[in-house]
């Protein structure tokens, strides 16, 4: 054995480790594939051998392959083996590899779930550790449903190293498994409050994604994080926090009114330039959710302003950056704010960084106005020119457009402007956005009416100036603009001077080399051209130029008839034989212009993009239903939908490239200097043009281009848009002076009244009318369109299905799967598969039962609310109790009682309607407060915070006095009743408690005992088992300030028995008390939970113990000390375990149980409310219950059973029990006897 | 969330990958292509931020990276992430340290590229305890430095035996005789053993 140990670590000197690797693979460098292929061999070789630790080297060599893009999937299983060696050295290998290379495909993942909740339970807290972060990075929807128990546990670990890893992975789980969302959401709240920062981090964080989300699941936290953002030092923290608040103002304006104040604080305060930045954009955000009538606000947006404006004028790039990002917020609500930093945005627009750039460009859409309008898109113009790459150039195309096309073209006086704004931009070489100014051009000259004359001049030049034609049609995506160009010119074409001419430039050969839904655009409107031209031909003396167009058509369109593609050949062929037909008929010389016109008679309106979308189904028509039978799948395939109008989604047809070889290049070259020769508008090239357009990016690659060299800049024959710019300034400075003659008319008139009127200020908005009168024609919506839904969300998004009510009480089916192991033991209905038909009987029946108690519970509450009766109910803390997570889950499952979510919705109006004065609000922040039921539940929210405070308080005072009546009453632990209906935690239970007797409710219960009380501190405890550890159960114990001062530096002392010992920290002595993890403010309550580790649980035993606390008042502070008794009830020790019928059969006949029994007389209570407080306070759950006889079943901590048989009749109720240990048996009997004598 | 964190040199060749997001290898190697390119173009005195890039997250992504020296640190997060945080994260601070490349620093002493490309493992692991599952973990550089210190330990006291002779073995290769070594054929020894192991 020695030898072979041996052995494998001399051969381990010969396989190289990681470092040999990449040493090698460095002086390899020219045939690396080949070395690295040789590597590979090797490792497949060693991922032979069985030594552990040449596996690991081998999975160590592989994530660096993996690294450099080889697939690694092969040695998955190899993988797996290295996680599960024991050594961490190995383990942290095998669980590295596995995150980066297993994900949900990885069929072998599915082997790991053990190995992984061996890891996760490892005493080893670094094994555990590694197996959460490899598992954060691999976890699939299987993994997080069978290992979300165990995180859950570790989210309770004593170390906090591990439970800030497990608090984190929450959210893979909760992403990948939403149903554990609900069940874990408690504790996961309870950890914002833990002791370490690491942990309360996470959890922030956690929390923080999931809201972001879906912001108004949340928004019941928002006290708890305000808290958190008063009272935190760590600016990551903080950051997270004024982040999620930013997502829920917009919810909850009035937490925006809350949050102004502190976080102005902030700004003012931090010097950290990230928190600084991040407070600047909520309070952005809470401005925005505002409404705009709040004029004490705007000192805050005043104070934003200013701090972006000194970041944007900062020397650091980053800060520039997102101080004029968080300026593009500011913008959407308060233009006006912004528009005062004009000139330092415009500088931005100069700055060598792009992406600075781009962030001014963004806010350049605010800056403008009717009157800086054109001076701005001349600016952008000038960036267009100097623009280097495209992507820029681009932006700022769309930017140009977004600009003036903004709220319907409001800020547009000359559309003439426009429309040569948009015609310049076309000279544009490869730019991607030609559809977008195609569709602007359409838009303008669709809506309005009197631009279009105009706009078929300009557009005709275009069509006729071919420079859009020139260059290679593939990358040029501006050809699409000659798409709009010929629509225009065809629709309109009664605004055109000389339509012969433009129907002639249609036509050209050239136009074949358009992409297809273009040249389709073309035939048909080489068709309405020509009836304008018949129609105008017409009546005139000679009919040879109406002929020689027919003739024109005749020449030119078979070109388009052979086109390949379909809709052009097919119009084009309809239009040939139309004409021909047409030619005949005009040999003959029959008058055919009015019947042709009359082919494109009628004006088309706008129709809104959406109105298709907006038309209501007609009722009883299935638009998804077949017309007729579904044709085959292979048809289906071959015959796609093609689009008749495509302009918005790029074409596939476009990618046919159009082979040009050089012959047909010269002879284009010298086709197109004919042409230029012969064209009246062509400018001779002018020096300058060449200059510019040699400029144009990416020239040099794109060799076509070298040859159209002498194609000119401008446009021919385009009027400039520097024109209208002086145009425009020579109009308003003409209509200016009018008007101050008007006014001072006016004046003279008003005979020099009131004060001067500023005349050299710049005039307002309202002054500046429009060059011409202008009707933007709306668009069209159908009749009764639907109200608009626009906000699609992505289907897909696994964040929809995390979108869960977590104020909702928890429902039975609620709780996360239990290890299997256990589920083997104790079936329990809803898990087990394999059930026969009266399990799922039973099954269906406790699913009917439920939603009928739901409905009953609603009603209850409804009840109560007219009642207005103060009914006072003690909230249960929302956490579970227990380390033990069936248990934790079960309480969970029921922690909220009915009235919880309007008492919490309660809660959060009471906290928002509050002033920020400390202690009302820290009242009402303690998540664990005793919360009265929702005062009065008036869904408003009361106007003055003062008497509500008031009415909370007396609540209190009712409360308490409540509980201690119940506490005289029986001397026994008392829960809250909801609590009891989920005691039993099994459906089978509930249903058969509320089955009869619906009318009668449950009284309430808690289990909350008195521990201690004196004048400044009161202590209810309650015990619960912990399954997970058969030795321990975790005593809760709520601490209430009753007095008026502060009390801190609480301390919990416990002398321990030889049976039962508090749980201590690691080195603390057996006599140290632990410190009680938070302050009391005065009449504030919390909760803290301690461990016990136990022996024997067969008898109950009383532990004695000392409080120590300081009550800090305003002057003086003084030590105070307040013993009292924990008793360690038998009941404590028991855990409510659903059992299956047959297995409880199962487990009394296998005879190894004793028997006891026990009678209780004159008992008058309905029999379902005696088995809810069995269930409820001594932890049983229903096995099956017939009648007035009732099987229960309970499980100590340690496994012992206990089995119940409860049989009533007239008053009298005798129980029979087994169990495996008859001492605890006796215990429990009594116990269960003690709480009905109480009754 | 961050969605990935790539570490490459001035040539585009990677160092360190970590993605929190399943994608394949290639597309792997194509996103480090892509990142490299939009980095690597940029001037040194421009910020750090960069609207993402086709192949990794969309619109809600940013690219955001820090130079030094030959590295690139690149960092894709979404909105969700404070930019300047990230940064922080990176190199500045949150409360007075470096967080991330301030923790290699340490446990490198003084790093510089040719530690990130013999040590990607180590690497990985002190990346483990500052971003978890695409969360931040931990910012504070002490713990981090004490947890990953912690961890190196108790690899130490577990290496014994195992680790010795390769220690050995890698110091016979840093002697640069590739041949020798290789030439010994452990098969005849394979032989011997099992006569040995009677007695």
């Amino acid at each position: 054995m020695a030898l072979k140990i041996v052995k494998g670590s001399i051969d381990r000197m010969f396989d190289k480790n990681l470092q040999d690797l990449v040493r090698g693979i460095r002086n390899h460098k020219e045939d690396e594939a080949k070395y690295i292929s040789t590597c590979i061999d090797e490792i497949k070789q060693e991922l032979k051998q069985d030594n552990i630790a040449v596996k690991a080297n081998a999975v160590c060599k592989l994530t660096y392959l993996q690294m450099l893009g080889y697939d690694i999937s092969w040695a998955a299983f190899n993988i797996v083996e290295v996680m599960s060696s024991s050594k961490f050295t190995y383990k942290r290998i095998g669980y590295l590899a596995a995150s980066q290379c297993f994900h949900e495909g990885t069929d072998v993942i599915m082997l790991t779930t053990n190995q992984i909740r061996k890891d996760l339970s490892s005493p080893n807290q670094y094994d555990t550790g590694v197996a959460l972060t490899g598992l954060s990075c691999f976890v699939t929807p299987d993994l997080a449903r069978d290992l979300a128990n165990d995180i859950m546990t570790l989210m309770s670990h004593t170390k906090p190293y591990i439970r800030k890893k497990a608090v984190l992975i929450m959210y893979k789980v909760f992403l990948k498994y939403p149903e554990s969302l609900r069940p874990a959401f408690p504790r996961l709240k309870e950890k914002l409050e833990d002791p370490d920062p690491g942990v309360q981090s996470a959890a922030v964080n956690v929390i923080c994604e999931l809201a972001r989300r879906n912001p108004k699941n949340y928004l019941s936290l928002a006290p708890l994080f305000f808290k958190l953002m008063t009272s935190s030092t760590n600016n990551w923290v903080l950051i997270k926090i004024i982040k999620l608040f930013g997502a829920l103002t917009p919810l909850e304006p009035r937490l925006g009114k809350k949050l102004i104040e502190p976080l102005t604080n902030l700004i003012h305060s931090t010097s950290a330039m990230s928190l600084l930045y991040e407070c600047v954009n909520t309070v952005i955000a809470v401005l925005i959710s505002l409404s705009s009538g709040m004029p004490n606000h705007s000192a805050s947006i005043q104070l934003c302003v200013q701090k972006l404006r000194i970041l944007i004028e900062d020397s650091d790039q980053n800060l520039k950056y997102l101080g004029l990002l968080a300026m593009s917020k500011i913008l959407k609500t308060h233009p006006k704010s912004v528009q005062s930093h004009k000139d330092l945005i415009l500088q931005c627009l100069d700055d060598k960084d792009e992406s600075i750039r781009l962030r001014a460009l963004d806010l350049l859409y605010g800056m403008v106005s009717k009157k800086n309008l054109m001076e701005i898109v001349k600016k952008l113009m000038l960036h267009v020119d100097k623009a280097e790459g495209t992507t820029y150039r681009d932006e700022l195309l769309t930017k140009i457009i977004d600009i003036c096309s903004q709220s319907n073209y409001q800020y547009i006086t000359n559309f003439e402007w426009y429309i040569s704004i948009l015609v310049e931009l076309t000279r544009l070489e490869g730019t991607r956005h030609g559809h977008l100014i195609a569709s602007q051009m359409l838009d303008v000259a669709i809506r309005v009416k009197a631009i279009r004359g105009f706009a078929v001049a300009q557009m005709a030049m275009l069509l006729d100036s071919g420079h859009l034609l020139t260059g290679n049609m593939q990358r040029n995506g501006i050809c699409e603009v000659l798409y709009a160009a010929a629509w225009i010119c065809g629709e309109f074409s009664e605004h055109l001077d000389d339509p012969m001419q433009t129907l002639e430039a249609m036509l050209r050969p050239k136009v074949a080399s358009l992409p297809g839904h273009i040249q389709a655009v073309y035939v048909q409107n080489a068709a309405k051209l020509f009836a304008t031209v018949l129609q105008k031909h017409e009546g005139a003396t000679d009919s040879q130029a109406a002929q020689d167009t027919s003739q024109l058509l005749i020449e030119r369109l078979p070109l388009f008839v052979q086109s390949a593609n379909l809709e052009v050949q097919e119009r084009a062929s309809c239009i040939l034989q139309l004409v021909k037909y047409i030619q005949k008929l005009q040999q003959k010389d029959v008058e055919v212009a009015e019947e042709v016109s009359a082919l494109f008679a009628g004006e088309l309106n706008p129709v809104a993009p959406k109105a298709q979308k907006k038309v209501p189904v007609p009722e009883g028509l299935d638009l998804d239903a077949w017309i007729n039978e579904p044709p085959s799948e292979s048809e289906s395939e071959d015959e796609k939908p093609k689009a008749v109008f495509a302009k918005e989604e790029p074409k596939q047809s476009r990618a046919r490239h159009i082979e040009v070889d050089e012959k047909e290049l010269a002879r284009r070259r010298e086709a197109r200097k004919q042409e230029q020769a012969n064209n009246p508008f062509y400018i001779k090239s002018s020096p300058s043009s060449q200059k510019v357009y040699q400029d144009a990016p990416g020239v040099e690659h794109i060799p076509v281009v070298q040859i159209d060299l002498s194609v000119p800049l401008k446009v021919p024959g385009m009027p400039m848009s520097e024109q209208y710019l002086k145009l425009e300034e020579e109009r308003r400075q003409k209509e200016r002076a009018d008007k101050k003659k008007k006014d001072k008319k006016k004046k003279k008139r008003e005979k020099r009244g009131k004060g001067k009127r500023d005349d050299s200020g710049p005039e307002s908005e309202e002054d500046i009318t429009p060059a011409h009168q202008v009707d933007i024609v709306t668009e069209e919506m159908p009749e009764n369109a639907l109200p608009s839904d626009d906000d699609d969300k992505d289907p897909n998004d696994p964040h929809k299905a995390l979108d869960i009510d977590l104020d909702k009480p928890l429902a039975d089916s609620e709780k996360l799967p239990v290890r299997t192991h256990r589920r083997e033991v104790l079936k329990s209905p809803e898990e087990d598969g394999d059930q026969d038909g009266i399990t799922q009987e039973a099954k269906r029946r406790s699913s009917k039962e439920k939603k009928e108690k739901d409905r009953k519970s609603k009603e209850e509450e409804k009840k109560k609310k007219k009642k207005k009766h103060k009914h006072v109910v003690e909230e249960e803390p929302p956490e579970p109790l227990s380390e033990e997570p069936v248990q934790s889950e079960e309480s969970a499952e029921v922690a909220a009682p009915p009235t919880s979510t309007s008492a919490e919705a309660s809660d959060l109006d009471f906290w928002l309607s509050s002033a920020p004065v400390p202690p009302p609000i820290k009242e009402a922040l303690a998540p664990k407060t005793s919360v009265a039921a929702a005062p009065d539940s008036e869904p408003d929210v009361p106007k003055d915070a003062e008497p509500d405070e008031e009415k909370s308080l007396k609540n209190k005072k009712k409360k308490q006095k409540k509980e201690k009546d119940e506490k005289k009453k029986k001397k026994r632990h008392h829960h809250h009743h909801h609590h009891g209906d989920g005691g039993g935690g099994d459906s089978v239970q509930n249903g058969t408690v509320e089955e009869e007797e619906e009318e009668e409710p449950l009284p309430p219960m808690s289990n909350y005992c008195l521990l201690a009380e004196n004048s400044y501190i009161k202590m209810v405890y309650d015990i619960q088992g912990n399954l997970q550890d058969g030795s321990q159960v975790v005593v809760s114990v709520i601490f209430e300030n009753k007095s008026n001062s502060f009390l801190k530096s609480m301390e919990f002392n416990v002398l321990d028995s030889l049976n039962s010992k508090l749980q201590r920290p690691e080195g603390a002595s057996p006599h140290d008390g632990l410190v009680v993890p938070f302050q009391l403010p005065p009449g504030v309550s919390n909760e803290a939970r301690f461990v016990f580790s136990v022996q024997s649980i067969v008898m109950p035993q009383k532990l004695k113990g000392t409080l120590t606390f300081i009550v800090k008042s305003e002057d003086s502070s003084t030590h105070e000390k307040l013993d009292f008794k924990l008793h360690f009830t038998c009941t404590s020790y028991l855990i409510t375990t659903p059992c299956y019928s047959d297995a409880y059969a199962k487990l009394l006949e296998s005879g190894d149980l004793k028997s006891s029994s026990l009678k209780l007389e004159g008992l008058n209570m309905p029999f379902h409310h005696l088995l809810a407080r069995i269930c409820f306070h001594h932890h049983f759950s229903v096995v099956e219950r017939i009648d007035s006889c009732a099987s229960m079943y309970s499980r100590s901590i340690q496994g012992h059973h206990v089995c119940l048989l409860v049989k009533t009749a007239n008053q009298t109720v005798s129980i029979d029990a087994k169990c495996d240990e008859p001492s605890l048996l006796a215990n429990v009997l009594d116990e269960i006897k003690q709480t009905f004598s109480q009754c | 969330m961050i969605k990935a964190i790539l570490i490459f040199n001035n040539h585009g060749k990677p160092r360190l990958i970590r993605f929190y997001q399943y994608f394949a290898e290639d597309l792997q190697q194509q996103i480090i292509r892509e990142t490299f390119h939009l980095v690597s173009k940029r001037d040194d005195n421009v910020c750090n931020f960069l609207e993402g890039g086709s192949l990794i997250g969309g619109s809600d992504y940013k690219l955001i990276y820090r130079h030094y020296a030959t590295l690139y640190f690149v960092f894709c997060v979404d909105s969700s992430e404070s930019e300047l945080g990230i940064l922080d994260l990176i190199q500045v601070n949150i409360i007075q340290t470096h967080v991330f490349v301030e923790t290699l620093d340490k446990c490198f002493e003084n790093v510089c590229e040719l530690d990130l490309i013999f040590h990607m493992d180590k690497v990985h692991y002190i990346l483990q305890e500052v971003v978890m599952g695409g969360m931040v973990l931990e910012t504070n550089m002490n713990e981090i430095v004490g947890q990953v210190e912690l961890q190196n330990r108790m690899e130490k006291s577990e290496g014994g035996l195992s680790a010795a002779p390769a220690r050995a073995v890698s110091a016979v290769k840093n002697m640069n005789l590739p041949e020798i070594p290789r030439n010994i054929n452990i098969g005849d020894i394979n032989i011997k053993v099992p006569s040995l192991s009677p007695f």
